[in-house]
């Protein structure tokens, strides 16, 4: 052996095999697709054999630098993360934190520093383990532990948050019951209400005002709102306060009230920076969507969907129906956000810019503000709200934000079917930000089809939603892959054409997704549901690829809105077809988790559905959108048929999706009506009696 | 040389290796890592170590003033020291080198405390074992490849 001293050279990263999305995940934990990050290349040398012995996928990286490139670059493309404490170009625990805000990936410190003030140190920066040097194989042999955690606890939080919010704020009564908030005025009750109505006319935005036209929360009004309330600071932030401080002609205090709602049903933030950070991006994204879905959580019962309407752009009963959870914990979620000026401007951006996504959809999604008004109509925003927030740091905001389009147009969507595809399309909507999507899906996925599942779109779909949120999944599936979770979303309304888009879905949500096993239980009845539903499973993916991309659904009409350049994930592009997926519920079925990696696809055949709402957006082009559309429409057409039958497979599992997709839909119908881009007609949309 | 005499021979020298202290667990936790993709893993890792910890070898050098025109000149850059040790004692305990390992722990306590003296006296020491182990590990090795591809990793007694 040459001991001689020299350099030696060690690649920076290699890897041990190309990045599967999801592949290997029936012989999980094989195939775990783990970065190790060490400056010490023996360490790293050990490591990877190590994991490779275990049979996971390493790739191993000697920089911090170069880690974070590579887990922004692909997006879903790992699963946990190893990295050293002390390493020279930055500090692991910054690392730690970057990587728990953007990608929310579970992360395991190791160090030969074994001091309980390091290990305590890791503890709180959210390390979600500390190894002690040197490592022995068998403490690498149960990492996964901690990415099924992560994604069930994300799916749990998703389902608390909401169940929470919605038990503090609002009494579970079934018609909407005051919104104790003072922000709620009217808006949710009527909200709940009008679920129950499910009237075409609602558009009781308020209970007390007329209609009143929708508010887009666009990026800048959110900021504005955001900079409002940081001034005031949470506890005064009252809507009046924040209305005036904002000082925008022609946003009311109702508006203001129910974009702040989520704000307090957020509980406080852990002490985890991260978390906080997640929460309050989630809160942001949530706002909109907690609007939503407050109102459907109130009127749990209101599960059908049809009724939903009142609410303020989502509905939230709806969603409360059908996913009381996620819709809460959306909320609360995105109160917490809210409530927590904490938000780095940076997030609070990108929320915005789903914002602008989902009001730009809105627009668009025709259907969901037709539906909207009829729904909620107390706050037109609310759809808008759900969707884009930012997500993309947080996937959460995006689940909410697509939660609440989601409601939106579920509580339009009259019954299960329509339901769903409200609620799909929120879904989609609100993840426009593609890479929150992977995040939220994969491991929070769960989160998703909670809120969907709330719509309760009574038929499989609940059954579907959960299932496909498969995050507490159990029942679904591998729970490795997240790609098959987020691709069985997606695919479930794509199953026919869009396959692909379906699977660009799951990329989003890698593990989260994969819970999701759309297929099942679903049941998607509907067409329209299904379409939503379709819709839908593209709308997680979609969310976790972009979150914008989900607020393009909504805001397919608008158009590019979606600027945000995160968003640019590589299912970013691909969502853009998710919308249509969504949509498309007829597609259902198809997606096998095989797709799941496919952003491609994912986005197609959303796009059919989503033309209106906004494929364009997602690719930040919002051109693209129309091609899609126009593809979509056929798709879609031919789709729907044949799926109502698939849909139903592909809804079970994304349920939840559906949801909040045909809740979309539905606004989206509403809203298309005149546009057939996409070809409604086939669509849930019809069905969307509100 | 006979394959059995090899390897008994190769038993013996790293039983040795492990009862008077110079190898500890982790270097059997390489061993085990050996298969047939990685014949010759143990060694590699081994070469890897000392190459790259040469370096590291260096640095704490001449942060311990290590040199002909004195010393004491400056103050020890203890904080330093502590992070190349804390590299190094790393590095040094993933092969399982137990009594280098253990002379950096107490280089760093020397460190914490501020005994610049303590520090050179510890890292003198640490660094004959370090050079003491790489030399008795080249002999393991080549022995090893005498022994031949059978040659699979088994506990000391």
């Amino acid at each position: 052996m040459n001991l001689s001293n020299g350099k030696g050279s060690i690649s920076t990263v290699t890897s041990t095999a190309t990045m599967k999305s999801g592949e290997g995940s029936d012989q999980f934990p094989a195939g775990l697709r783990v970065l190790v990050v060490d400056d010490d290349p023996t360490c790293l040398m050990i490591l990877e054999k190590m994991l490779r012995t275990c049979l996971y996928e390493v790739t191993k990286c000697n920089r911090a630098e170069t880690a974070l490139s590579l887990l922004r670059e692909n997006k879903n493309g790992f699963d946990i993360v190893i990295s050293d404490v002390h390493m020279p170009d930055m500090d692991g625990f910054k690392l730690l934190e970057h990587i728990g805000l953007e990608m929310d990936l579970p992360v395991i410190m190791m160090s030969a520093d074994d001091g309980k003030s390091v290990v305590m140190k890791g503890v709180t920066h959210g390390a979600c383990d500390y190894l002690i040097k040197p490592v022995r194989i068998e403490a690498l042999k149960n990492i996964w532990q901690h990415v099924v955690r992560k994604k069930k606890n994300e799916w749990k939080d998703t389902e608390q948050s909401g169940s929470a919010d919605e038990g503090d704020r609002h009494p579970k009564a079934s018609d909407d019951g005051d919104y104790s908030s003072s922000a709620n005025e009217g808006n949710w009750r009527n909200s709940r209400k009008r679920r129950d109505d499910e009237e075409d006319g609602d558009d009781r935005d308020d209970s007390s005002t007329l209609k009143k036209p929708r508010v887009v929360w666009s990026v800048e009004l959110h900021q504005q709102f955001v900079a409002a309330v940081d001034q005031l600071g949470i506890d005064k932030a009252v809507p009046k306060k924040i209305l005036e401080l904002m000082n925008v002609p022609g946003l009311t205090r109702e508006n203001v009230a129910s974009h702040l709602q989520v704000s307090h049903y957020y509980p406080p933030c852990t002490s985890e920076t991260t978390q906080k950070y997640r929460l309050y991006l989630r809160r942001l994204s949530g706002v909109s969507q907690h609007n939503n879905l407050n109102n459907s959580f109130l009127s749990p019962q209101e599960a059908s969907f049809g009724t939903i309407s009142p609410m303020n752009g989502l509905d939230l009963q709806t969603l409360a129906a059908a996913g009381q959870l996620p819709a809460q914990s959306l909320a609360t979620l995105q109160a917490a956000g809210l409530g927590r000026s904490t938000v780095k401007p940076g997030l609070s951006m990108p929320l915005m810019d789903q914002r602008n996504l989902f009001s730009f959809e809105n627009p668009r999604l025709r259907f969901g503000e037709g539906q909207q008004q009829l729904l909620s109509s107390n706050k037109p925003s609310n759809l808008l709200h759900g969707v884009p927030t930012n997500m993309e740091p947080k996937q959460l905001a995006n689940l909410h934000q697509s939660t609440q389009s989601l409601g939106n147009l579920n509580m339009r969507v009259t019954g299960s079917s329509t339901q769903g595809n409200p609620l799909l399309m929120q879904m989609a909507q609100s993840q426009p930000r593609g890479q929150m999507l992977s995040e939220i899906t994969s491991p929070r996925v769960p989160r998703l089809p909670n809120i969907l599942a709330q719509p309760a779109l009574s038929n499989g779909i609940s059954d579907g939603l959960l299932g496909r949120n498969g995050i507490a999944s159990s029942s679904r599936a591998p729970s490795f892959n997240p790609v098959s979770q987020s691709s069985s979303y997606l695919n479930f309304p794509m199953n026919q054409s869009t396959e692909m888009s379906v699977s660009n879905f799951p990329l989003g949500s890698t593990p989260g997704i994969s819970s999701m096993t759309n297929k099942g239980s679903f049941q998607p009845d509907v067409n329209s549901g299904i379409r939503a539903s379709a819709g839908f499973p593209n709308y997680d993916i979609f969310n976790d690829l972009h979150q914008q991309k989900s607020r393009d659904w909504g805001m397919a009409s608008q158009g590019p809105m979606y600027d945000s350049s995160s968003h640019a994930n590589p299912l970013h592009g691909n969502i853009d077809v998710s919308p249509s997926v969504l949509v498309q519920q007829g597609y259902s079925s198809s997606q096998q988790p095989g797709h799941n990696r496919d952003p491609s696809l994912i986005g197609k055949s959303p796009f059919s559905l989503g033309e209106g709402l906004d494929h364009s957006n997602l690719q930040n082009g919002g051109q693209h959108f129309n091609p899609l559309i126009a593809e979509s429409s056929t798709r879609v057409k031919s789709e729907r048929v044949p799926d109502a039958s698939s849909q139903t497979n592909l809804f079970p599992d994304h349920y939840g999706q559906e949801d909040l997709m045909s809740a979309l839909l539905k606004q989206q119908e509403g809203i298309v009506q005149g546009e057939n881009e996409f070809d409604f007609d086939g669509y849930s949309l019809d069905n969307i009696p509100v | 040389m006979d394959r059995n005499n090899s390897r008994r021979q190769l038993a013996a020298m790293k039983q040795s290796l492990f009862d008077q202290g110079h190898l500890d667990e982790q270097f059997i936790q390489l061993e085990e890592l050996q298969d047939d993709a990685n014949p010759n893993f143990v060694e590699e890792i081994v070469t890897l170590y000392y190459r790259d910890s040469s370096r590291l070898i260096s640095s704490l050098e001449q942060t311990l003033h290590f040199c002909a025109c004195g010393r004491e000149r400056n103050p020890l850059d203890f904080n330093k020291l502590d992070t190349i040790m804390h590299q190094f004692k790393g590095s040094s305990s993933s092969i399982g080198a137990k009594k280098v390992k253990a002379e950096s722990t107490l280089i760093r306590e020397y460190c914490r405390t501020g005994n610049a003296e303590g520090c050179r006296k510890s890292f003198q020491q640490m660094k004959k074992e370090y050079v003491a182990l790489r030399k008795r590990l080249e002999n393991y090795f080549q022995l090893v490849r005498q022994a031949g591809p059978m040659e699979r990793a088994c506990r000391p007694k």
